[in-house]
C-alpha cells in the first residue's frame, strides 16, 4: 500500500534491514494497524480484547524476519499496543521493531509498547528496536516501552535497542526471567539532546542454572539533557553476567548509572562496570591529526560509540 | 621542506611562567629523516607537538613547503601535509580498527590494503581490524595501530613520538624496516623522536635536545660521536638492541 513520505522516512530510519510488506510484518499507524501479513512459518493474530497483535513463531522459521514497525504522526495522540511473542522450540528469527514519532503540532504525542516475549527452548531471537522523534511541532515525543522477556532453557535473546534521538521522554521497563543455560545479550545506546530525558530501568533474573547475560548501554547526554540507567543483574543459581554503561557526557548533561547486583547463589558470578565521562582531547586531537575539524572529530566519536 | 625559527613555549606553573623550550630552529629537508633524541624531559614531545599545532608557541614560526603554519589548527596543518603518530595514542569505544584506518586515510580502504598497514607494523592482520580501540587491547598493539594510522595515507612529513615505546624486539625490527622503506623511497620527510640506536643510525642528521635546547645538530656520524662522549650516552640516550 502507498505511505505518505514521513511514514517512508520513519520507516527508513527505525528498520533499516528494510520494511516491506511481505513476509510476517504488521505496521502499527497512528494507533492502528495498517497492513499486516503472515508467512508460512510466522503467524500475526490482532488482539481482541486490547490493542495489540499476537506473534506465533513456529519451530520451522527459521533465519526468517519479521516486521513491526510503529509511527506515529498525529500530534495529540496516546497509543498504548500490547504485543505478545510466542516462539517454539528451537525457532530461530530476527524481529525488527521500533518506533518513530512525527510531532508537527503542540500536543504530545505518545507510545508506549508493552512486548512480552516466551522464547522457547533451544530458540534464538535476535529483538531490534530503534527509537526515533522529529517534527518541528512544540508537542513532546514520548516513548515508553516495557520489554519482557522469558526464556526457555538454551534459548539465546539479542536485545538490540537505540534510541538515534529527537525522543523528548522515555522510560524504559525491561524484565528478563532466564532459565537454564539461556543467554541474553543486551546491547542498548541512547543519545539524548536538548532538554531531553531517559530513563531506563533493567532486571535480570537468572533463575537457571548455567545462565550467562551480557549487558551493555552505551549513551551520549548533549545539552542540558538527563539520563539515568539502572541495570539490575540477580543470580539465583551458578550463573554469569557482566553489565557495562558508559557514558558520554557533554555540555550541561546529567548521566547517573546505577549498576546493580545482586548474588543469591554461591555460584552467581556477577561483574559490573560504569564510566561517565567527557570526550577527552588527545581523542579530538588524534583525528583532527587526519584533517577533521574539532566538530567533525565530536560527531565521528560519538558516531562510533553509538554504533 | 619543514623550517622552523626559533620556537618557544611557555607554561605556566603555581602562578610562575615555565620555559619548555627556548629559541629552537632547525629544519628538514625534502626526503630527509630528522632524529630528535636527548635527555627525558627535555622537550623533544613538545616540539613534535608543537609542530602539529597540539600545543601553541609562545614565539616562533613554522613552515612546510613555504607555507606558514604557526597559526594553523592542527586540522589544517594535516591538509598542508603533517602526518603525527602519538607517543601515547587514546582509544575509542566502538571504533574499529578499520574504521580508524578509512578515517586516516580519507578514503575506503579494502580489507587486503589494511591487512598489509597493520602486517606492516607487525600485527597478525586479520585477527585485529574488526577488534575495537579500546582498552582489550595492549599498549604494544595500540602503539602498532597508531603508526598504522600514519601510513595509511602519504604526507609530506610524518612525525614519530618514540615510535619504539611499548613494542616488543619484533615488531621493533618490522617497523625499523618500515622507515627504511619510507626513508629510501624519498617520498615523505620523517622526523623521528627515539632513543633508539638502530633508529639514530638510519637518520641523516640528528638533532640532541636538552633542557629545552639544541644541545647539538648534525650529520648522524658526528652525533653519535658527541652522544659518545657526552655523559647522557650512559643514561638513556642510547638505548642499544631492541625497544624500549
Amino acid at each position: 500500500m502507498k505511505k505518505d513520505a514521513v511514514t517512508e522516512h520513519i520507516l527508513d530510519v527505525i528498520d533499516t534491514a528494510g520494511f516491506q510488506e511481505k513476509g510476517a510484518y504488521n505496521l502499527r499507524y497512528n494507533g492502528q494497524s495498517l497492513c499486516h501479513g503472515d508467512s508460512e512459518h510466522v503467524k500475526i493474530k490482532r488482539k481482541q480484547d486490547k490493542q495489540g497483535i499476537d506473534v506465533f513463531i513456529s519451530k520451522e522459521a527459521q533465519g526468517e524476519y519479521i516486521h513491526i514497525p510503529v509511527v506515529v504522526s498525529a500530534s495529540g495522540i496516546t497509543d498504548i499496543v500490547y504485543n505478545d511473542f510466542y516462539v517454539e522450540e528451537g525457532a530461530d528469527v530476527v524481529i525488527a521493531a521500533g518506533c518513530g514519532i512525527h510531532n508537527a503540532g503542540c500536543n504530545d504525542a505518545r507510545h508506549d509498547g508493552i512486548h512480552v516475549f516466551h522464547v522457547g527452548k533451544n530458540a534464538s531471537v535476535r529483538y531490534e528496536e530503534k527509537h526515533y522523534g522529529e517534527g518541528e511541532g512544540t508537542g513532546q515525543k514520548i516513548l515508553n516501552p516495557v520489554t519482557k522477556i522469558y526464556l526457555d532453557e538454551n534459548a539465546v535473546f539479542t536485545l538490540d535497542a537505540a534510541q538515534i534521538g529527537g525522543v523528548d521522554s522515555t522510560d524504559r521497563k525491561t524484565e528478563i526471567v532466564m532459565g537454564e543455560g539461556s543467554k541474553l545479550n543486551v546491547m542498548e545506546k541512547l543519545m539524548t539532546h536538548d532538554e531531553q530525558s531517559a530513563v531506563s530501568n533493567m532486571e535480570v533474573k537468572m533463575k537457571g542454572a548455567g545462565s550467562s547475560a551480557q549487558i551493555i548501554s552505551r549513551s551520549v547526554a548533549k545539552g542540558n539533557s538527563r539520563q539515568i540507567f539502572h541495570p539490575k543483574a540477580v543470580g539465583e543459581e551458578f550463573c554469569h553476567a557482566h553489565i557495562q554503561c558508559d557514558s558520554i557526557i557533554m555540555d550541561h548533561a546529567n548521566v547517573c548509572s546505577i549498576p546493580e547486583i545482586d548474588a543469591r547463589h554461591i555460584d552467581s558470578q556477577i561483574i559490573h562496570e560504569a564510566a561517565i565521562g567527557r570526550i577527552n582531547s588527545e581523542q579530538l586531537a588524534k583525528l583532527q591529526t587526519m584533517g577533521m575539524t574539532a566538530e567533525k572529530a565530536e560527531e565521528v566519536i560519538i558516531d562510533n560509540f553509538l554504533r | 621542506m619543514l623550517r622552523v625559527e626559533h620556537l618557544s613555549y611557555d607554561v605556566v606553573n603555581d602562578g610562575k611562567r615555565q620555559s619548555i623550550l627556548k629559541d629552537v630552529s632547525f629544519e628538514v629537508n625534502d626526503g630527509e629523516m630528522l632524529v630528535i633524541t636527548g635527555p627525558n624531559g627535555g622537550g623533544k614531545s613538545t616540539i613534535a607537538k608543537l609542530l602539529m599545532g597540539i600545543y601553541k608557541a609562545a614565539e616562533g614560526d613554522i613552515f612546510l613547503n613555504d607555507i606558514e603554519l604557526t597559526k594553523m589548527s592542527i586540522d589544517e596543518r594535516a591538509k598542508a601535509g603533517i602526518g603525527f603518530a602519538f607517543q601515547q595514542p587514546p582509544r575509542f569505544k566502538g571504533m574499529t580498527v578499520q574504521r580508524l584506518l578509512n578515517l586516516a586515510a580519507g578514503k575506503e580502504l579494502s580489507e587486503c590494503v589494511c591487512c598489509k598497514l597493520l602486517s606492516s607494523v607487525g600485527l597478525c592482520a586479520k585477527e585485529y581490524i574488526n577488534r575495537e580501540v579500546d582498552a582489550t587491547l595492549s599498549g604494544g598493539e595500540m602503539k602498532r595501530i597508531e603508526i598504522a594510522t600514519v601510513l595509511a595515507k602519504q604526507h609530506d612529513i610524518c612525525i614519530f613520538d618514540e615510535p619504539e615505546a611499548g613494542i616488543d624486539l619484533w615488531s621493533f625490527s618490522m617497523l625499523v624496516k618500515q622507515f627504511e622503506e619510507i626513508h629510501k623511497s624519498k617520498k615523505e620527510s620523517l622526523l623521528l623522536i627515539s632513543h633508539q640506536e638502530r633508529i639514530i643510525k638510519m637518520a641523516d642528521r640528528v638533532m640532541i635536545i636538552r633542557d629545552g635546547q639544541v644541545e647539538a645538530c648534525g650529520a648522524k656520524d658526528e652525533m653519535l660521536k658527541h652522544l659518545a662522549i657526552d655523559s647522557y650516552s650512559s643514561q638513556s640516550c642510547l638505548e642499544q638492541g631492541g625497544a624500549s
